[in-house]
């Protein structure tokens, strides 16, 4: 029940205690609930219509897209979207899982409420429990940084394990092999502008490949030259349509035609200066930022130069970082500018479009990831899916520590966090069991979303766990049984887990804490 | 409403459109006044103390905060009520002071009126409440002069002054890293802080955040954060030791303020004023690179061809920095800010010992920390933490416990905390109280007990007895006349704050007594409300 005060604006209204802590609750509880069915490898899509014109449909999985797609009025629920948004932009996965831990801790935290225990007090247990969570996580991690065989085969199974819950799982082999591919030429400077990802339908998804050179999707100006050995490429960010005097309130005022005439001839004269000290710089490519208009372009298809107009900014940018030369606006200077080079430029097909390709460049970094697939839908839901894949290995390449999947680290966790709840006295410990009842929600889940019988494969689980402390028993969700995580090379991020550990206990406290929710007025719109 | 008729029975009237204009007078006002006031402080009062619960606000555009810092929840919640703006007004003022006690001070008040309301109701006059409640706070002013007890610390022990801060942050959603978080306000104050006149310039600190990353990351940078980046992507992302140049002019063709037009009408004039934009983009640089500076930091933008030859030139620029950031990095590098490129000299730059440009997460965000600059006393305090409501609500705890570390470089008297203070000043006020005849000694009376108010939420927020252990502290303060009880709301296991290490400034004590008296007088002195009608 929400109250008017009489104090505030109007409209306004102030919900306070029991009231408050209730609708905080409900809300995250329900972003949870919302999300929950889409997690592990069975997990479901969901649907999502845009409310603006075209009503453009999104099919995704993705714990982060949905929650930044929906509209969310509930306060608390939007501590759990932002969570979920932040969780994407630090280690890109796990967007699903932070959301689901979180609202599974609130889950437990309402019913210790309506025990009559403080929510400072929830807070202070969940707290101690995630510290203990937290280097359990730690110990049971391993490093195989220092094997490139084995630390390749972790990487593998890492990207196996993330790409298994999204729409490439069929072809999560392949996607492996790419991601993992891509990510290890960057040679673990983590620069994932240099990995560039085009999607273009038609095809199949197992058509997909990774390209080792640089991909433009653009078109080669009209009767130059189609193919280039040795490039030597100028990269620039210049008007090349009217080449206009920037020198502010110039303008041109004349008193005949003929005077015009001149003028036009002198502006004419000037683009073609510009482009001869273009050429003069003794290249075969040029690829501007900007538009190149026809007489500049005809010029440049006379000298035999290749001119590719219109790269956009972060294109011009990856292209100057790709081909090593310097993104170039002034011209006067041809000596000192540094070129970029490649081996070979051509223009290939891929599907029925014409694209530009760049192989040999000096940065051995770089590479271009096509992905095929029947529609804009699903390309974009294998973008998506790429993208998680390529932050996880990202930050695996960084932080090499690695943990099992299918709930294997979440059953670890609970049972130390348990043990730690046995030693504890007062009413914290309550606080700890539930966090470790939280823990053991995300396997729970995974086996439910997979149409599993849950209870009992939790509870084989935690009793292989109970009898050997060095289990590597997870959820095997093909089989429906507990497995051996191992063996079926199921691996997650370190990072990742962590950052789902940390983030949401962090954001279960923040909505614990809240006693009182005051909502302004709705700003009037005119 | 009122109105008085003339020998025909015709109303006087007397305000214009009298009869659209509520109004309320007399006793009924006042006690309408205490009542708005009373809501407002009732809202604040569970979150007072280390165990105070959080407010969640949501802003009319839909924005959410978090929060439970008294000055920045009653500014979010919009108060209408003309005297629930007063109360606003008074956390406000307290945080623009002391910074700190910005919640205390709105409970105080409250209590001091709740208390007030009862004494109307005995038939007294507002105003000798009023005076009641002056003489008393006198009393307790001096009260608090009487126990306070100086602190000592030095840049080499900054111990005691980590303490305090830490008794500020415990209360706040950062209380789990509260020794982190205290040292590197400390630490961040004491680098600015001239001891000598005991004087600490805020505006030298400043706190940059970026979401993302944990808690722990939160450091303090000994130079400036600025969240920009190199203006061409091609320059170098690291530089080490270089001479500054900071400009305020833009790297574009020149723009007088006055109305002009340049007239084309012949060829030649064309081709010369496409000569003079050229050789104007390079001597724009070349002033630059002559005066000897390494790294170009501007306050506008720049055109292409200048940001090409900028880059041809070896010189890294930033542009698009705001104005406050330009005059903190023009105070840290010791440069001078350039208007004009004529005026670029080299007696003009600044100096960084390095330059960074860092990236953070999976996006491109990308922030510039500049550092070892000569005038080190400009430090950036540079926080994470998980979303953007917690980031924001570290910052404004950040914020607290820089002020507290300020107030008591300026005056290092300190009270203890818990209800301590409070405690022992009722128990003075009451003392006096029974000294004094006439109508004084209830108002005295009453602003003991409303003192008490603060240990009384304490308590209840920490989940203890509040009667109990109030009364409990109360009688043993009397016994041993020890000023040092409070309650124990972390439930150490001592109610001696000394041992706790809970204590608070004099200043901020004596603020919030003095701000909640005068708010409380004014409140009581108002006995008609005239409300113009709403808008139609």
């Amino acid at each position: 029940m929400s109250q008017q005060s009489g104090i505030l604006q109007q409209g306004a209204t102030e919900e306070r205690g029991e009231n408050a802590r209730m609708a905080s609750f409900v809300g995250a509880v329900a972003v949870a609930d919302l999300v929950k069915s889409t997690l592990g490898p069975k997990g479901m899509d969901k649907i999502l219509q845009s409310m603006g014109r075209g009503q453009e449909v999104t099919i995704t999985n993705d714990g982060a897209t949905i929650l930044k797609s929906i509209y969310v009025d509930n306060p608390a629920a939007k501590v759990l979207v932002d969570i979920s948004k932040v969780q994407d932009d630090e280690v890109g996965d796990g967007t699903t899982s932070v959301v689901v831990f979180a609202g599974e801790l609130l889950r437990e935290a309402e019913q210790l409420v309506n025990q009559k225990v403080h929510p400072m007090t929830i807070i202070a247990g969940y707290r101690e429990a995630c510290d203990c969570a937290r280097s359990v996580l730690e110990s049971i991690s391993f490093n195989h940084q220092a094997d490139p065989v084995l630390f390749r085969a972790d990487l593998l199974n890492i990207a196996k394990t993330t790409l298994s819950s999204k729409i490439l799982t069929v072809d999560k082999e392949h996607f492996a092999n790419l991601a993992v591919d891509a990510i290890l030429r960057l040679k673990g400077s983590g620069n994932l502008e240099a990995i560039h990802v085009i999607k273009k339908t038609g095809g199949t998804l197992q058509e997909s490949f990774l390209d080792e050179g640089f991909i433009l999707d653009k078109k080669i100006g009209v009767g130059q030259p189609k193919r280039i050995e040795d490039a030597r490429i100028l990269v620039a960010n210049t008007p090349m349509d009217t080449d206009k005097i920037k020198i502010y309130g110039a303008r041109v005022r004349v008193d005949s035609m003929a005077k015009v005439a001149d003028i036009e001839a002198a502006e004419k004269e000037k683009m073609r200066a510009k482009v001869r000290k273009i050429i003069d710089h003794g290249i075969n490519c040029f690829i501007n930022r900007q538009l190149i208009y026809n007489l500049p372009e005809e010029m440049f298809a006379d000298a035999g130069v290749m001119a590719i107009e219109h790269a956009d900014f972060d294109g011009i940018e990856r292209l100057a970082l790709v081909l090593g030369g310097e993104i170039v606006s002034t011209f006067d200077d041809p000596e000192t500018v540094k070129l970029g080079r490649c081996k070979m430029i051509e223009e290939i097909m891929i599907g029925e479009d014409r694209l530009i390709h760049f192989s040999g460049v000096a940065l051995g970094e770089a590479c271009t990831i096509v992905l095929r697939g029947a529609s804009t839908h699903i390309l974009d839901e294998a973008e998506r899916s790429l993208h998680d894949a390529l932050c996880v290995l990202k930050e695996t390449v960084a932080d090499a520590r690695v943990v099992f999947g299918g709930g294997w680290p979440e059953i670890r966790m609970a049972k130390a966090v348990e043990e730690l709840a046995s030693r504890t006295p007062g009413k914290k410990a309550m606080a700890m069991e539930a966090f470790a009842r939280a823990l053991r929600a995300l396997p729970t889940t995974i086996c439910d979303n997979a149409g599993l019988d849950s209870a009992e494969i939790v509870a084989n689980l935690k009793a292989a766990h109970g009898a050997d402390a060095d289990s590597r028993m997870g959820v095997d969700v093909v089989r429906g049984e507990a497995g051996d995580m191992a063996e079926l090379g199921i691996y997650e991020s370190f990072r990742v887990r962590q950052q789902v550990l940390l983030s949401g206990t962090e954001a279960s406290e923040i909505i614990l804490r809240v006693d009182d929710i005051i909502k302004c007025a709705p700003r009037r719109r005119g | 409403m009122s109105l008085a008729f003339d020998e025909y029975g015709r109303p006087f009237i007397i305000l214009r459109e009298q009869e659209r204009k509520s109004r309320v007078k007399g006793i009924e006002a006042v006690k309408a006044s205490i009542m708005a006031a009373k809501t407002v402080a009732r809202t604040l009062r569970s979150s007072l103390g280390p165990k105070g619960m959080d407010k969640m606000l949501q802003s009319p555009d839909g924005d959410v905060t978090i929060t439970n810092d008294g000055a920045t929840i009653l500014e979010m919640m919009e108060v209408e009520n003309q005297i629930g703006k007063l109360m606003v007004e008074l956390s406000k003022s307290q945080d623009h002071e002391i910074g700190d006690g910005t919640t205390g001070v709105v409970v105080l008040a409250g209590a001091l009126l709740e208390h007030a309301e009862s004494l109307l109701d005995m038939g007294m006059h507002p105003l000798r409440i009023a005076e009641g409640y002056e003489m008393a706070c006198k009393v307790a002013t001096e009260n608090l002069d009487k126990i306070k007890t100086r602190f000592e610390f030095s840049r080499d022990d900054i111990e005691p002054l980590v303490k305090t801060c830490m008794t500020t942050l415990s209360s706040k959603v950062v209380g789990r890293l509260k020794l982190q978080m205290a040292e590197i306000c400390v630490k961040a104050v004491l680098a600015v802080a001239d001891l000598e006149r005991r004087d600490v310039n805020l505006d030298l600190i400043k706190v940059e955040g970026k979401v993302g990353g944990k808690m722990e990351d939160t450091r303090l940078v000994e130079g400036i954060v600025i969240d920009k980046e190199f203006s061409h992507p091609q320059m170098p992302k690291e530089l080490s030791d270089v001479k500054v140049a900071i400009l305020t002019c833009p790297f574009e063709p020149p723009k007088p303020k006055t109305k002009h037009k340049v007239d084309i009408d012949t060829v030649e004039k064309f081709e010369a004023l496409r000569d003079a934009e050229r050789t104007y983009f390079t001597d724009m640089v070349q002033r630059c690179k002559d005066s000897g500076a390494q790294l170009v930091i501007c306050q506008w933008g720049f055109d292409d061809e200048a940001n090409h030859l900028l880059m041809h030139q070896d010189l890294p620029a930033v542009r698009w920095v705001g104005g406050v950031e330009i005059e903190l990095l023009a105070m840290a590098t010791g440069a001078r800010i350039v208007p004009r490129f004529e005026e670029l000299s080299q007696d003009k730059l600044g100096f960084a010992g390095s330059v960074k440009e860092v990236g953070f997460g999976t996006t491109k965000d990308k922030m510039l920390v500049i550092e070892g600059c000569p005038n080190l006393k400009a430090v950036t305090i540079f926080v994470r933490g998980g979303n953007r409501m917690v980031l924001d609500e570290i910052k404004r705890s950040l914020h607290d416990a820089i002020c507290v570390a300020r107030n008591l470089v300026r005056d290092n008297a300190i009270v203890y905390g818990g209800g301590a203070a409070e405690i022992s000043c009722a128990l003075a006020v009451e003392e006096e109280a029974d000294k004094v005849t006439g109508v004084e000694h209830y108002a005295m009376r009453a602003f003991s007990d409303a003192l008490q108010a603060v240990p009384l939420a304490l308590a209840e927020n920490s989940g203890l007895p509040p009667i109990e252990s109030l009364t409990a502290v109360k009688k043993r303060q009397l016994e041993e006349s020890n000023p040092y009880l409070g309650i124990d709301c972390n439930d150490v296991g001592t109610n001696d704050m000394r041992a706790q290490n809970v204590f608070e400034t004099v200043i901020g004590k004596k603020q919030q007594l003095f701000l909640a008296t005068q708010v409380c007088k004014m409140i009581l002195k108002i006995d008609d409300v005239i409300k113009p009608s709403e808008f139609e």
